[in-house]
């Protein structure tokens, strides 16, 4: 069986700026997605339970191939790539088409693992997409996965309750951050991984002509802050400039 | 075919999403719907406030995203709905994406707020993990958008009506338990005062030095979310930020949290913020209008003299 993990290539947002309130994308690296390593990591659990080959699914700009290293690193056997200048920044829905095609190229797939959510967007919409295309039952915020013969037992994470369920494979499955803590591969590690197997593939090759756009962005800037920015030297002071102002000891 | 159709599997924000529908509905001059699906309390409740269309059909399981999304797909083409609202909290996040696919249809979760302009919905949610606020529309003629629970108040009793609505699907989760998780009732977006903690906090025993201070102020504990979902010290109802809850206190004291984005988002409409760190060059001091720069070890008893 074939595992799929699929992750998404952002801007390291530590490393993102704020300039007159636009963010500012120049000299900052590409990394992956936070939740989707949470996602690679479940993913190396279940290729060892299952014996399975783990393959990274990716779609993105050239510098992919590099930025993929990692999840290879990581315990990924193999990339399939996605690759295009113009796969930079993409919307969810184009996403998901090439995702989709890309997992359809791939033999024997059983398991389709995502984040809950990406680290740039977090929109949350591609696995939902992924799965709606290729039929599949899906199983979101999953916090514990464990196998149970051709189906698989899943513990998800809601807002108010946890709910096991059980699902048959193929299946698409979303993780939180809490299912695990996800592997940092030394910089060695990732310097090798650069020889595992990947298979680079451009849209035009699946055959997925990029749609008209879904979603336009109007403006995208932070927002205002306007902040005293006081610096207390000792509780007392604090204390006696909250009470001033009128917000403590009322 | 061009209405506005309403959903969520919880009731109180199936009442937000009227609210939110009605403000479409009467500016874009479509008529409004809800969908029940498998609730007949939540179903009398919109009935009277909208026209709602019920669904009971024991196929449909809440867990099973695909029925969800295919019972919606099919009440949109009955009802003749192009513009979905859904909730977006995570079980309306995960349809969201499905049926969006489904319909051909752009979708945005998480949205916050909209305005009308020129007949297309201008949404405002976060972006960059919170660093920045994003105003995006859909172009669709088909368009889902999931708005964040307590976006908008809950709608009140007005005039509505109540249909039966059949629908088939093909079941393929099972569900075999559901645990509510630990409870805590606590509701830290309406605190007036909140005292937040992070990682800076070294000892779980220290957390009483914290309540105590909560206490004396008359606020509430919150926390950044390692606190809650690796540390497991406190309930995941108290995360502040992205994936927790967006507060507006008129008072924020945060305490040995760094301030990365995901966080400073959920506090960012604070009116005042006061930060404790022992790093003075910590993102969340750039964003505070009291800064200290101490240990944590320190200022917890001091502030529970200075308070008491
Ligand atoms: C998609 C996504 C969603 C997320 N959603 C959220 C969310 O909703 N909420 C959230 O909080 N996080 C969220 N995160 C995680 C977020 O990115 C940060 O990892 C998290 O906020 C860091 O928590 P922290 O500030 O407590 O810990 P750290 O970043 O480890 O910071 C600890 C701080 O304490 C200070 N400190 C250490 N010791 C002391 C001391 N003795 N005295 C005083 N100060 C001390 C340090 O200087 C440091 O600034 C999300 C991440 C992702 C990828």
């Amino acid at each position: 069986m074939n595992i799929v993990v699929a992750m998404k290539q952002i801007p390291d947002l530590q490393q993102v700026r704020i300039r007159n309130r636009q963010p500012v994308f120049e000299d900052v690296p590409y990394t992956l997605g936070n939740i989707d390593k949470n996602a690679l990591e479940a993913g190396v659990a279940l290729k060892e339970a299952l014996d399975a080959k783990l393959i990274v699914v990716s779609a993105g700009n050239e510098e992919l191939e590099d930025t993929i290293k990692e999840a290879l690193a990581a315990g990924a056997d193999e990339a399939y790539l996605v690759i295009d200048d113009s796969l930079d920044n993409i919307a969810s829905d184009t996403s998901a088409t090439l995702i989709a095609a890309a997992i359809k190229k791939i033999d024997d797939v059983g398991i389709i693992l995502f984040g809950e959510g990406s680290g740039d967007n977090y929109s949350g919409q591609v696995a939902s997409r992924v799965a709606e295309i290729l039929e599949l039952p899906e199983v979101g915020y999953a916090k514990e996965i464990e196998l149970n013969g051709q189906s698989l037992r899943v513990t998800r994470s809601l807002e108010e309750s946890e709910e096991l369920v059980e699902v048959e494979l193929p299946t698409v499955i979303t993780v939180v951050s809490e299912i695990n803590e996800a592997r940092i591969p030394a910089v060695t590690q990732i310097l090798k991984a650069g020889k595992k197997p990947k298979e680079v593939v451009s849209p035009h090759e699946l055959e997925i002509a990029i749609g008209s756009v879904q979603v336009t962005t109007l403006s995208n800037l932070a927002p205002e802050t306007d902040r005293k920015q006081i610096v207390v030297k000792s509780v007392d002071e604090l204390v006696k400039a909250l009470t001033t102002e009128g917000l403590i000891g009322r | 075919m061009a209405g506005i159709l309403i959903y969520s599997d919880k009731t109180p924000y199936a009442l937000e999403l009227v609210t939110a529908g009605q403000i479409v509905a009467k500016d874009l001059g479509l008529p409004l719907q809800a969908v029940s699906i498998n609730d007949a309390d939540q179903a009398v409740e919109l009935g009277k406030r909208v026209e709602v269309y019920k669904i009971a059909n024991d196929d449909i399981n809440l867990a099973d995203t695909a029925a969800v999304a295919s019972a919606l797909k099919q009440t949109a083409e009955q009802v003749s709905a192009n513009i979905i609202l859904l909730s977006s909290n995570r079980r309306g996040k995960e349809v969201a994406g499905r049926l969006a696919q489904s319909l051909q249809a752009g979708c945005l979760s998480d949205v916050n707020s909209f305005t009308i302009n020129s007949g297309k919905i201008e949404c405002s949610r976060n972006a960059l993990g919170g660093a920045t606020v994003a105003v995006q529309q859909i172009e669709t003629a088909n368009q889902v958008i999931a708005i964040m629970p307590k976006a908008f108040e809950k709608a009140p009793e007005g005039s509505g009506s109540l249909h039966e609505l059949t629908v088939e699907v093909r079941p393929r989760i099972k569900v075999l338990e559901v645990k509510p998780k630990a409870g805590d009732s606590v509701d830290i977006e309406a605190a007036d005062i909140l005292v937040a903690v992070g990682q800076g906090l070294e000892n779980q025993g220290d957390l009483a030095k914290v309540e105590a201070i909560a206490k004396a102020l008359g606020g509430e504990v919150a926390c950044s979310k390692p606190i809650a979902t690796d540390k497991k010290w406190l309930s995941e109802e108290r995360i502040i930020g992205l994936s927790g809850k967006k507060c507006k206190p008129s008072l924020a004291i945060v305490m040995g949290i760094s301030g990365q984005v995901q966080f400073t988002v959920g506090i960012r409409d604070a009116k005042t913020i006061v930060a404790v760190n022992n790093d003075e060059n910590a993102d969340i001091m750039r964003m505070a209008d009291y800064i200290m720069v101490a240990d944590l070890e320190d200022v917890l008893p001091e502030l529970i003299q200075a308070l008491s």
